[in-house]
């Protein structure tokens, strides 16, 4: 079977601007590939063309790019799901700066992710073994630490793309709430005054494209909800 | 934290607080005058004017007017910081999102002031 792919191509050591290729990539029948596959069959006819991997899992989140229209994961999106109108699109991330072809800067996600200090701060004196959690202090991490990353959530994000450079985005903001809610993190308060400015979590608009693109299946919304809700018990 | 003085408190959840708040004064007011028209069928002058001469009905109508600045300015302001900002317009995003900001707070506090005078006007 003959599958259209539509690739976004982009090296700026030679083109001016960017340009959408088109190839005819041959699958073999009653197989579902994944768009990962099709990707290292594109690089087979053109190895110039250029995309980032490494699991191929869905655990390293390395091959976050936009198919046919929606964030996800190459690796774990089947093409009988990407397909649209006989024809797979695969563009790299929006709203990020690209390097080249599917590959961007993902230099402005991590700072977001950093500004939100994602390390566990308690200063109290560790005790002999480790810090210990009741199973139900745990269960509160459950959907917050499976994150992974990929930057499919912020990067579908209108309030990300306006404002990437001031605004958390759901992924780090998916993530503050992550230590926030850790008993063993002693610093909420700190970490709530630094999110209580403007922009950087009240710029979530609960567009909630991030809930409908997280390839692990997370709620970036709700966990900026709790942050709010926190904020309010400590402001009021 | 993100440093901001154009904003209505400097503070993200005073401002989300407030157009909450605002939200349902408005909410209420929209409510109450749409059942107040239809349970008076043919509202004419003086049913209007009697309506508007009780004091808690001047009240409830200046609250719903300040809401209206509050809320608005908030989200006006919103508005601007996502499309009139340096990514979408560059280095001249500055003045165009000061003008946009400025502009929207004198039509604001001209629409309070004048719904002042015609609340207590003769």
């Amino acid at each position: 079977m003959t599958l259209k792919v539509s690739v976004y191509r982009y090296n700026p050591e030679k083109d001016a601007v960017p340009s959408m290729q088109d190839f005819d990539i041959e699958v073999p029948e009653g197989k579902d590939l994944m768009v990962l596959d099709v990707l290292a069959l594109i690089k087979e006819q053109d190895d110039s063309f250029v995309y980032r991997r490494s699991c191929r899992e869905g655990v390293c989140g390395s091959d976050g790019m936009n198919i046919s229209g929606t964030n996800g994961l190459a690796c774990i999106t089947p093409i009988s799901e990407a397909v649209r109108k006989g024809k797979l699109v695969l563009r790299p991330l929006p709203g990020l700066p690209v390097i080249r072809d599917l590959v961007v800067d993902m230099s402005l996600f991590y700072k977001q992710y950093e500004k939100i200090r994602p390390f566990l701060i308690n200063d109290a004196p560790p005790p002999a073994i480790e810090r210990l959690q009741s199973p139900e202090e745990r269960a509160k991490l459950d959907g917050l630490y499976e994150c992974i990353l990929c930057a499919c959530c912020s990067t579908s994000c209108p309030s990300f793309w306006w404002n990437p450079d001031k605004f958390v985005g759901p992924a780090g903001l998916l993530q503050a709430y992550r230590f926030l809610a850790d008993s063993r993190d002693t610093a909420t308060e700190e970490r709530l005054s630094a999110l209580d400015d403007p922009f950087s979590v009240f710029r979530c608009r609960g567009i909630m494209n991030c809930v409908n693109v997280c390839p692990k299946g997370l709620n970036p919304t709700r966990a900026i909800g709790h942050i709010r809700n926190m904020l309010l018990a400590s402001g009021t | 934290m993100v440093t901001n003085i154009t904003n209505l408190s400097r503070s993200g959840l005073y401002d989300w607080m407030v157009q909450r708040v605002t939200a349902i004064v408005l909410a209420a007011y929209t409510i109450f005058m749409v059942v107040w028209l239809l349970c008076n069928g043919s509202v004419d002058f003086a049913a209007w004017q009697g309506l508007f001469q009780q004091t808690w009905m001047r009240i409830f109508t200046l609250m719903a007017l300040i809401s209206l600045g509050a809320h608005a300015w908030v989200g006006m302001w919103t508005i601007s910081g996502d499309y009139l900002n340096e990514r979408a317009l560059g280095k001249k995003a500055l003045v165009f999102r000061f003008l946009f900001q400025a502009l929207c707070g004198v039509v604001m506090f001209s629409y309070v002031v004048w719904g002042i005078q015609i609340l207590w006007g003769h």
